[in-house]
């Protein structure tokens, strides 16, 4: 039983239009039919947030949520963070904080600080630990992934450097296998 | 895992929808809203439905609306909608203080109020919030709308009053003048809760002439505790009565217990939960005269 359905997404910022079986994962749908693998997936059901990218603007499980469902959306994946070689100021705030040790839980937490920061641009880190919670990390023990959060929080304030809205990815994806 | 493979309608109209699911009833159809729920269960295919009925596109059931002061919420408003209208702080402020209790903010982009009402967890939130509240489950099926009453709705684990034929398109709130409080235990703040207390109590007279107590996690449905209601009416506020009602509603429960938590442990839970619960609600009431 191959029932195709047929879907657009605006997938930073580039519009596709595939055919996918209803039961394809968005998750699985962005790394394999769309080529970016940036996206990791976890637990597979919802709670450690690895797979987190944002639709219309508002994080999501991409691993609980079927590609069919987001038909006509627009969804941001950690692909769009950083323009060429220059890393947007959240990842280079996780670099030089050291907020990642195996990274496996990365693409998630920078997506959900990305949002974070969009919602409350000055938070407190008793905000940011809060907000964070919603994402999984087993190696740092949190406290330099707040840190690069609060760190990356004045300089996209500050907005000279980055343009949150663009959402054009740096690397183009390559089109839909299909 | 990934879920195994199954049919999918996207109908723009409740009438398609139902006539989906009875044009497909021998292919174990299931109606699908934010599928936070779902689609974990189907990834792990716990649940393996051969026909998913998507309500995305049917027009109407994203709409939060008052009607007089009854909050009506359609079937597909997000969790995070709700959290944060005006309206739900107005008309159900129990509903969005539990609210902030579900999971995680991307898990309440997505899902719904009225879908994890109809997933009927027992360990869940809004179904106990439901029950406190008296609310009104819509259940929309070929021959068109019927009003179940929360307490007659939950029948056991993941099973609930619904036909197989039905969707549940709207839950109604009533309006309750007094004071409000959801509390939970759980081991860390968006996970599972072990135990949660929905609490609404109404003061006149200096003395409580209504209160409305439910319990999630300490049965196979959401539980009403009646008995600490009653222990609570025609008494005055104070920890008297307090203690009343935690004695009175939770002699008669029997949680079973799980690697989470034994029996007797989730009874201590639910007396401290209740006993903040309902202090919280009436000190809200106490501000609110």
């Amino acid at each position: 039983m191959r029932d195709l359905h047929e879907i657009t997404l605006t997938v930073n910022g580039r519009e596709h239009t595939l055919a996918v079986e209803p039961r394809r994962l968005l998750v699985d749908v962005l790394r394999e039919d769309l080529g970016l693998p940036g996206t990791h997936i976890g637990c597979e059901h919802g709670v450690c947030g690895t797979c987190t990218v944002l639709l219309d603007g508002a994080s999501i499980r991409s691993c609980s949520t079927l590609a069919v469902q987001v038909d006509g959306r627009s969804v941001r994946t950690v692909e769009s963070l950083a323009s060429g070689p220059d890393l947007h100021p959240l990842q280079e705030e996780f670099w030089d904080k050291q907020g990642l040790q195996c990274g496996y839980c990365t693409p998630g937490m920078l997506m959900r600080a990305v949002e974070i920061l969009e919602q409350e641009p000055d938070p407190t880190p008793e905000q940011v630990r809060e907000e964070i919670a919603s994402n999984l990390c087993r190696c740092t023990g949190y406290q330099y992934i707040v840190e690069a959060v609060l760190a990356a929080a004045p300089r996209l304030r500050g907005g000279q450097q980055w343009d949150p809205t663009a959402g054009t990815a740096a690397t183009v994806p390559t089109e839909a296998k299909a | 895992m990934k879920p195994p493979p199954f049919r999918y309608s996207a109908p723009t109209t409740v009438s398609d929808a139902v006539a989906l699911l009875v044009e497909h009833a021998d292919d174990d159809p299931r109606v699908l809203a934010g599928g936070q729920s779902l689609v974990p269960l189907m990834n792990f295919r716990l649940a393996q439905p051969g026909h998913l009925i998507d309500l995305r596109r049917v027009t109407g059931l994203d709409t939060l609306r008052l009607e007089d002061d009854v909050l009506v919420i359609g079937a597909m408003v997000r969790q995070s909608t709700a959290e944060r209208s005006p309206d739900v702080a107005l008309a159900a402020p129990l509903l969005a203080e539990a609210l902030g209790h579900v999971a995680h903010p991307p898990i309440r982009h997505s899902g719904t109020v009225v879908g994890s009402i109809a997933h009927a967890d027992p360990a869940a939130e809004l179904p106990a919030v439901a029950l406190a509240a008296d609310a009104e489950m819509v259940a929309t099926g070929p021959g068109g709308a019927r009003r179940i009453p929360a307490a007659e709705f939950f029948l056991g684990p993941f099973t609930t009053a619904l036909e197989p034929d039905e969707i549940l398109t709207e839950v109604r709130f009533p309006p309750f003048p007094g004071g409000h409080a959801f509390v939970e235990f759980a081991r860390t703040h968006g996970n599972f809760a072990i135990v949660g207390v929905a609490a609404l109590v109404a003061l006149a007279g200096g003395e409580v002439t209504r209160a409305a107590v439910a319990v999630s996690g300490m049965g196979p449905t959401p539980l009403r505790l009646t008995a600490a209601e009653e222990a609570l009416v025609g008494r005055a506020p104070g920890a008297a009565a307090i203690e009343a009602a935690v004695d009175a509603g939770t002699a008669g429960l029997a949680p079973a217990g799980d690697l989470h938590a034994g029996a007797e442990t989730r009874i201590d839970i639910a007396r401290a939960c209740l006993r903040r619960g309902i202090e919280g609600a009436l000190a809200r009431a106490l501000d609110r005269r």
